[in-house]
Parts: structure tokens; C-alpha cells; sequence
């Protein structure tokens, strides 16, 4: 049953591939952009019409979309994206050169907002309807309607112009210059994760488990870390997962603002320059990333709620 | 009488739809609250004032008045987060009522195109998408409808499946019911109340997804004023007029919280169970 349904799972992720790989591909085919003048001007040359024309068919750009599509698939399949026209590199070269500071990026957000909104959620569930319920509450509000670019530029303005804690510019990829795009991501996401901590929580409180372990008068913060809170992860793990994935994707806009290095940044600057290999390329990597994150997400609940592993192995 | 009595009773939806009505009317009669002011010019002797009593959020490096420049932006924000809204529901209805309803192969192609779209980080999508088609406001319309059509058109499939093999719609159905009628009568009133909670609470989320397609230069071409946008101009005078980013991002944040709110009560006006 497992295996047929990783098998399942395999299929579907090729599929997916396929198709956006198709989308993409359109989407270049038919857009505006002339890939061939913006290569010319990216190198600071003012192509003459014959070159142009001349480029075009060098790289087989006048050749109809099926056969396009068919041989940019093949290349794509040995693990050639193209080169870069802007860049003038392969494609995947340059994707997994950015791939490891944005995955930093993600992965010290991550850390950061779980600092947050576990305590946090935890707080406002177990004085649920107290004060600092309230105060949490309305502050995961006010944090889901904060665009996430707009707290980046505060944070900047704060920490980076007026004390000069920070470098405005995170190129250089250490600790000190990671750390305020981290924080920003990890605000954005925090105010969700908190509601979500607290929801779960509260819902774990209310089971009659807990009524007995108080009764037994077992203490209550044994409870709340030894029962609770791992039956309350659960849920978590899923948002986990699809977080990550969007994360390594929508870390763009704060790359962006704090011009850090990653894989978002690179992607934006393709785009704006109608810099297709690579957008393609950028497009394709990340859904694959994606998918495979979510598959690892599905796979791990078995680990860790044995209530699926039974429910399994009954199957 | 009874209409009266429905305001009283959830106040808490009146006072925000005020709101969100205020911010409506504020974008349409935007040349009366800004006083004939032009968003687009401005006296480059004016250039980076700090806030004062003739601007009163400063001025941009062009000299134009920053508080006119949000209240014409707000147009352009609201304009398209209806848009995307209104067209997110319909395409997303239209095809979830559809595979619902007739189900098999119909059902399956659907359903498989919005699997593709789920399996995939959104933004990346929007991005590709806006930016391979060039930067315009109606492109990024058509990026982020692209991207979240799927939810509603689930949504939709669900609450369709669920009755549609109850007894009475056979029984219209046996008894001669047009397709049409059974779409229309049966199978949409019965999805529109969840679709239309979940509709309204959306509308604060696209409005942030657009902004930041605009703030990344996806979006509104300048010099138009466009929230997003302004917070992109903003960022590079961030040092000498940080009134140029402050007050775009408060708009946007305000208009976001006034449309959360709204959704929420009218979340709990049709669905009080989830309260």
C-alpha cells in the first residue's frame, strides 16, 4: 500500500513537471520580450538588424513551438537548462549557486518565527482570554495585515539607518547581514503560526485526556509539554512544509529589499530582463523542490504521530 | 424596520463596512479629498519635504504630494483587488460547479489542472507569469488569478459533491429540471454563502499580493500612483524622506485591516457555527 502510493505520488510530481514546464514555455514563446536585443544590450552592444536575425536562428528561435518545446525538454531531462542570455552561464549553475543562501534564508526564518509563535501561541491558549490572550491576538492581527515588504523597509529604516546595527546591504551572506531579512520573513509568518499554535492547543486542552491527567494531579506544566504540546505539533507540520516551499519562493520580495544573494533575487532580475533559460529554469527547480518538501511533509507524519502508523498498518 | 434592526444587531460589521465604504468613497472622490490636487505633478523646488502643514505626508523627489498620490492610489489598489477578487470567484465557481456537478472526465481535467496549480508556490508562479508578460496592472491581475482560482473552484467542487446525490436533486433532475435550472437553482445557492465568506475574507490578501508584485515593478506602471509602487520609490530615499515609504505601507496596512475585519463579521454572520 505504501509503496503504491509513493509510486502514485512519483507519478503525479512528473506530471506537474511536465506541465508547467509546458506553461512556461508558452509563456516565453508568446511574450513580448525580444531575448535576443535584451542579450545584446545586457552586454552593452547595439545589435545591428542582420545580427539579430542571425542570433535568432543560431539559437534556433525561429523554429516552431513544438519543436522548441521538445528539444529545450530534452536538454532540460540531461540536466541543461541553457545558458544564461543576461549572465552569459549555464542556468543551473547560476540556480545553485543562489540555492544555498536562500535555503539559509529560509531555514534561520523558520528558526526564528518558531521562537516566536510557539511560546506565543502557547501563552495566549493556556491564559486563554486573559490579557495576554488579547495582546497577542490583536498583535497576529495587526502582523497578517502588514505586507511583508513594507515591515522589511521599517526594519531597515530602524535598525539600519537611524542605529547603525546592520549593513543595508546583505551581499555578504554572514550572520549579522542575514539576520534582519530572516526576521522579517519570520514576523510575516509568525502571526499565522500563532494562531495556529493557539487553536491547536486549546483544542488539545479540551480533550478529556487532559481532565484526567489534572485529576490524577499530575502538574500542570508536565502536562502541557509531555501531552499537549506534541499532539498539538501535528498540525503544524503541515503548514511547516508548505511554508518552507513557498518560502523558497517568496523569499523574493525581501531579498529584493535587502539585496541579499538568493535564488529570489536572481529570479527578479531575470524576469525584468526577459532572461528566459533562466526564468524557466528558476520556475522548473523550485517546483520540483516544492513537491518533493511536501512529499518528505506527508511522509514524516507517520514518524511522528503513531496514531497514523497504526492506522497504516491496519490498511 | 428589519434592515434597521440588522445593522443594530451585528455592529460590529456595520462600523467596518462604514469603513470600507469611507475607503471606497475616498478613492472615487479623490480630486474632493485632496483638494484639485494633481498626483502626477509637482515642483521639483518642492522636492523630499519633510511633512508639514501644506503637505501634509511630505512630498516625493518629484515634488508631488505624497498624501495625494495615496488617495489616487487607492483607486488603483482597489480597483484591482476587486478585480481579482470578483474574477477569482467566478472563474473559480464556474469551473468547481462544473466538475461537481457533472462529474467524471469533466470533473477529472479540472480538478487535474488545479492539482498542477496547487502543487506549486504561488508567488513563483504570479511572478513568472507577470514578469513573462510585462509589467501592467491587468497582468498582474491575470498572474494572481491564475494562481488562486484553484481555492475556490475546491471549495465550490466540495459543497457541490455534498448534495449532489441527496434525493431531492434526483428528483429534479427525474422530473425534467434543464441543466441550467439545476445549476443555477440547485448547485450555486447552495456553494454562494461559504464562496462569499471566503471571498470577502480574501480580499485583504490579494491586496498585499498585488502590492508586492507592484513593489517589485510587476504591477501599475509609473507614474501612476499605486501603493505598492510608491514603497519602491520610497526605499531609495529611505535615508533623506522615510515619509516617502511610511505612508503608502500605513494605507495599505489600514485598508487590509478594515477589509479583515469586515470579513471576519461577515464570517460570523453566515456561518455562526465557526465563530
Amino acid at each position: 500500500m505504501k509503496k503504491k502510493k509513493l509510486a502514485l505520488r512519483l507519478a503525479q510530481i512528473l506530471v506537474v513537471l511536465v506541465g508547467i514546464s509546458f506553461v512556461t514555455f508558452l509563456l516565453t514563446y508568446l511574450s513580448p520580450g525580444d531575448p535576443v536585443r535584451n542579450m545584446y544590450t545586457a552586454a552593452g552592444i547595439m545589435p545591428t538588424e542582420e545580427l539579430v536575425a542571425e542570433t535568432r536562428e543560431e539559437l534556433g528561435l525561429n523554429d516552431p513551438l513544438p519543436t522548441q518545446y521538445l528539444r529545450w525538454l530534452r536538454n532540460c531531462l540531461r540536466g541543461d537548462f541553457g545558458k544564461s542570455y543576461t549572465l552569459n552561464k549555464p542556468v543551473t549553475e547560476l540556480l545553485l549557486g543562489r540555492l544555498w543562501p536562500t535555503v539559509k534564508l529560509t531555514l534561520l526564518s523558520m528558526g526564528l518565527m518558531l521562537l516566536m509563535a510557539v511560546p506565543l501561541g502557547m501563552l495566549s491558549a493556556v491564559y486563554k482570554d486573559r490579557w495576554i490572550d488579547y495582546l497577542v491576538r490583536g498583535l497576529t492581527f495587526i502582523g497578517c495585515a502588514m505586507p511583508n515588504f513594507w515591515v522589511g523597509l521599517l526594519l531597515m529604516l530602524a535598525f539600519c539607518v537611524h542605529i547603525n546595527a546592520f549593513p543595508v546591504i546583505s551581499s555578504a551572506g554572514d550572520l549579522r547581514s542575514i539576520f534582519l531579512p530572516a526576521l522579517t520573513l519570520a514576523l510575516a509568518m509568525s502571526s499565522k503560526y500563532t494562531r495556529q499554535v493557539r487553536t491547536a492547543v486549546l483544542e488539545e486542552l479540551n480533550q478529556d485526556y487532559v481532565v484526567g491527567a489534572r485529576a490524577r494531579g499530575v502538574r500542570e506544566s508536565v502536562i502541557l509539554w509531555r501531552n499537549v504540546f506534541p499532539n498539538a505539533l501535528l498540525p503544524l507540520i503541515t503548514m511547516f512544509g508548505l511554508s518552507v516551499g513557498s518560502l523558497l519562493g517568496g523569499t523574493s520580495v525581501v531579498e529584493v529589499i535587502f539585496s541579499y544573494p538568493g535564488l529570489g533575487n536572481l529570479a527578479v532580475s531575470a524576469i525584468t530582463s526577459s532572461d528566459y533559460n533562466l526564468i524557466q529554469g528558476y520556475v522548473l527547480w523550485l517546483a520540483l523542490i516544492y513537491m518533493v518538501i511536501n512529499l518528505l511533509v506527508d511522509a514524516s507524519y507517520g514518524a511522528v504521530d503513531p496514531r497514523m502508523r497504526a492506522k497504516e498498518q491496519i490498511r | 424596520m428589519k434592515k434597521k434592526n440588522f445593522f443594530l444587531a451585528h455592529k460590529q460589521f456595520t462600523f467596518f463596512l462604514i469603513l470600507a465604504l469611507l475607503i471606497i468613497l475616498g478613492a472615487v472622490f479623490a480630486p474632493v479629498v485632496t483638494g484639485g490636487a494633481d498626483p502626477l505633478k509637482g515642483s521639483l523646488t518642492e522636492a523630499l519635504e519633510a511633512p508639514s502643514r501644506a503637505h501634509i505626508f511630505g512630498t516625493d523627489k518629484m515634488g508631488r504630494d505624497i498624501f495625494t498620490r495615496v488617495i489616487y492610489g487607492a483607486r488603483a489598489s482597489l480597483s484591482a483587488t476587486f478585480g481579482v477578487v470578483a474574477l477569482i470567484f467566478l472563474v473559480g465557481t464556474a469551473a468547481g460547479v462544473t466538475a461537481g456537478y457533472f462529474g467524471g472526465w469533466v470533473d477529472g481535467v479540472i480538478m487535474r489542472v488545479a492539482d498542477m496549480m496547487l502543487a506549486f508556490p504561488g508567488l513563483v508562479l504570479a511572478l513568472a507569469v507577470a514578469g513573462i508578460m510585462g509589467a501592467s496592472s491587468r497582468n498582474a491581475i491575470i498572474a494572481i488569478v491564475l494562481v488562486n482560482w484553484t481555492k475556490y473552484a475546491r471549495l465550490s467542487r466540495s459543497l457541490v459533491l455534498k448534495i449532489r446525490d441527496r434525493d431531492y436533486v434526483s428528483a429534479a433532475i427525474v422530473t425534467g429540471s434543464k441543466t441550467k435550472h439545476m445549476l443555477f437553482s440547485y448547485m450555486l445557492p447552495n456553494a454562494l454563502p461559504t464562496l462569499i465568506i471566503t471571498a470577502t475574507t480574501d480580499i485583504g490578501g490579494m491586496m498585499l499580493e498585488l502590492a508586492a508584485l507592484s513593489f517589485l515593478g510587476f504591477g501599475t506602471r509609473p507614474p501612476a500612483p499605486e501603493w505598492g509602487y510608491m514603497l519602491n520609490e520610497g526605499r531609495a530615499c529611505m535615508q533623506s524622506a522615510p515619509w516617502m515609504m511610511i505612508f503608502p505601507g500605513l494605507a495599505i496596512f489600514l485598508v487590509v485591516v478594515v477589509f479583515n475585519m469586515l470579513g471576519d463579521s461577515v464570517r460570523d454572520i453566515l456561518d455562526p457555527k465557526e465563530a
